[in-house]
């Protein structure tokens, strides 16, 4: 009866240890909320709307009709047209759509023949959207009005498709260059949040605001070691995924250097933020596990960005880890330089300076 | 132009409800040690804080070596050193390295930084554990690097805030040498505590309690004040006699000290001595008059009815 008695105590001791930790408290309705949601909305495996475009150097009505034919399956979602097969695999290297529909200049003697009426250039890197649009491959076509579904059947596949860039569609290709991101956002936003918060628990703030460093000074010169830590930690991924993985480095070095800065500074400079709001390194933890969680799942990491629902995708780019797996896929995989996706670039660069803007203003050199 | 180092009127700063500091008027003459006496939570930290610009006065002004606060807070920083109460190096760097790295942030040239830090080891018998963990070092030699530390960048004005408490009665009277040291070579230095023989070292004195300025003086002025007030009862029976004592008008305090009760009477009472006499008329008790020591002070301060 009394260990009864004093395990009561415990327990309403912790109860009050809750009740005071509003960030505790906040994590455990938000934890199950978020997750919910994320898994239960954002998150769909079966992929639709990828983003895709449309070559037809054949110029005839067949290629409108049978264009009409994909577009209702609503796995594909038609952003552009070009006139070249060139042009559009551009477009796919620079990450604007994740294939292109190419009719060639003979269709109307290939529907004649019961041929294969076109060809599908895809991104094969995300094996989750190479399978969906493998399963158009031999969808039934339905040529002619009046005639039945399935009028256009041979014994040919409806359309051909061209595996771009991991043609054994291995799953890993896409996770190693990924992983950078998620071990990014795991190590540079944990180490700087706790980085500060340290300093404030163990009372080495209450020195260093004594002497004549300027906030600006402390932060920057805080960063600058996990500039360094980061880059070995991508050349570890990158490096061994080449070896144990045998994942192919389309890219040039130089782009890799140039996004994976603007990554590293964009969550640093997330990390001194919450080291700023955070009291405690409990505090800033929990944090970090609020930002990493979407960051693995609404990212594209785990699942194509183009299977979310648009709301989805608006609160996933946000999330520096978004920008980065695509600009990093499409260095590593598919050989973009840096220049080829800048809008992603300038993202992370402007998140940087509102980030770094916003901590120093928050961090005064004063006790009030 | 002036010779005080800090002159405050009407220094006030709440937290909230709490009035941690209420319009404090300090003059604290250059080159002396200028001492805060109070107990915990009388505002001696917060009153630091603010001279050093880290708290913003919610009310009053305060200038620093000819610095307007808050406004000026960064040029003064140049010149001040803080001792915190809580130690606030890095326990994961040596003892070099801490001072290293201070140096540096206070922008020391390279060839006065090595020469300053080797000086300073030397003078505070730290030579021998330079590249000893500042986390693994004891409360005296953690005490002499933060002083160390604080007057790294030779400031005019120290602020140490209660800087012996966790430092054994040897070390303390060590420490204070060092004080006696750097004051004679013109450092001015504000220094709390709530021991009453250290306060009696500091050249003058402010005792503060809830926040209030209670006295400032020198300690032989405040104690001189208190002359034939402070009355010791030796004999039988002190708890009952104290207990009849507080019953009597114009008694302030009474207190058991080994085998004698110190009396402070209160200074409306005429002939303190002769009052109590009368009053017990027990022939088995001795009542003479004492001196007056520092708690006296505190004790007569701290119940609003102090002398200047």
């Amino acid at each position: 009866m009394t260990s009864l008695r004093r395990v009561g105590a415990v327990t309403a001791k912790e109860f009050a240890h809750m009740s005071r930790d509003r960030m505790t408290f906040g994590m455990i309705i938000m934890i199950p909320l978020v997750q919910l949601l994320l898994f239960g909305y954002a998150i769909n495996s079966v992929v639709r709307n990828i983003p895709i475009a449309v070559v037809d150097l054949s110029g005839s009505a067949a290629a409108r009709v049978i264009t009409e034919q994909v577009r209702v399956t609503q796995v594909v979602d038609i952003v552009a047209n070009f006139d070249t097969p060139q042009e559009a695999e551009a477009a796919v290297v620079a990450g604007q759509i994740r294939a292109a529909l190419v009719f060639p200049e003979n269709l109307a003697e290939r529907v004649a023949g019961g041929e294969t009426v076109a060809q599908w250039l895809v991104d094969a890197s995300d094996t989750m959207v190479s399978s969906a649009l493998l399963s158009l491959r031999s969808m039934p076509l339905h040529l002619e009005a009046g005639a039945p579904l399935d009028a256009y059947r041979t014994t040919v596949p409806s359309f051909e498709l061209a595996l771009l860039f991991n043609p054994e569609r291995r799953s890993e290709v896409n996770i190693v260059p990924g992983l950078t991101a998620i071990v990014l956002t795991m190590t540079m936003i944990l180490f700087t949040s706790l980085a500060l918060v340290r300093e404030r628990e163990r009372g080495n703030m209450e020195l260093l605001i004594t002497t004549p460093v300027l906030p600006m000074e402390l932060m920057v010169g805080k960063l600058i070691p996990y500039v360094l830590v980061g880059l070995i930690q991508v050349a570890i991924i990158l490096g061994l995924g080449r070896v144990i993985f045998n994942i192919p480095f389309a890219g040039d070095l130089a782009s890799l250097m140039i996004i994976t800065l603007a990554f590293i500074a964009a969550s640093l400079t997330l990390g001194l933020l919450i080291s700023t709001i955070a009291k405690t390194q409990l505090q800033a933890m929990q944090m970090t596990v609020f930002i990493l969680l979407p960051s693995i799942l609404l990212s594209g990491f785990m699942f194509p960005y183009d299977a979310m629902p648009v709301p989805a995708q608006y609160i996933a780019e946000a999330f520096p880890a978004t920008h980065y797996i695509r600009l990093i896929r499409g260095v590593v995989l598919r050989g973009a330089h840096a220049g080829h996706m800048l809008p992603d670039i300038v993202w992370l660069l402007v998140f940087t300076a509102v980030m770094l803007t916003i901590a120093t203003l928050r961090f005064r050199k004063s006790l009030d | 132009m002036t010779d005080l180092a800090i002159q405050t009127t009407g220094l006030t700063r709440r937290f909230g409800d709490l009035l941690a500091v209420d319009s404090v008027d300090l003059a604290v003459p250059r080159g002396q040690i200028y001492g805060f006496l109070g107990p915990n939570g009388s505002g001696k930290t917060t009153t630091i804080r603010m001279l050093c610009g880290l708290l913003t006065p919610t009310a009053g002004s305060a200038a620093v070596l000819g610095h307007t606060l808050p406004q000026q807070a960064e040029p003064l920083r140049r010149q001040i050193g803080y001792m915190t109460q809580k130690f606030s190096l890095f326990e994961d760097l040596t003892v070099t390295e801490n001072l290293r790295f201070l140096a540096r942030i206070h922008g020391l040239p390279r060839l006065d930084r090595e020469n300053r830090i080797q000086e300073l080891l030397e003078r505070y018998a730290l030579e021998e554990m330079r590249n000893r963990l500042a986390g693994a070092m004891s409360g005296g030699q953690r005490q002499r690097l933060a002083l160390a530390s604080a007057i790294l960048h030779r400031p005019t004005l120290l602020f140490l805030d209660e800087p012996t408490s966790a430092v054994d009665p040897e070390n303390r009277r060590d420490f204070w040498e060092k004080l006696f040291d750097l004051s004679d070579a013109g450092t001015t230095i504000l220094v709390s505590t709530h021991y009453m023989d250290e306060a009696e070292r500091c050249h003058q004195l402010a005792i503060l309690d809830l926040g209030r300025l209670c006295a400032q003086g020198t300690p032989d002025h405040l104690m001189s004040a208190l002359e034939q007030r402070v009355v010791e009862i030796t004999g039988p029976g002190l708890r009952a006699v104290k207990e009849t004592l507080m019953q009597l008008p114009g008694i302030e305090s009474a207190a058991q000290q080994g085998l004698s009760l110190r009396v402070l009477v209160g200074d409306k009472v005429r002939a303190p001595v002769n009052f109590l006499r009368q009053s017990l008329n027990d022939d088995a008790l001795t009542v003479g008059a004492a001196r007056a020591n520092l708690e006296d002070v505190f004790v007569a301060a701290t119940r609003g009815e102090a002398s200047s």
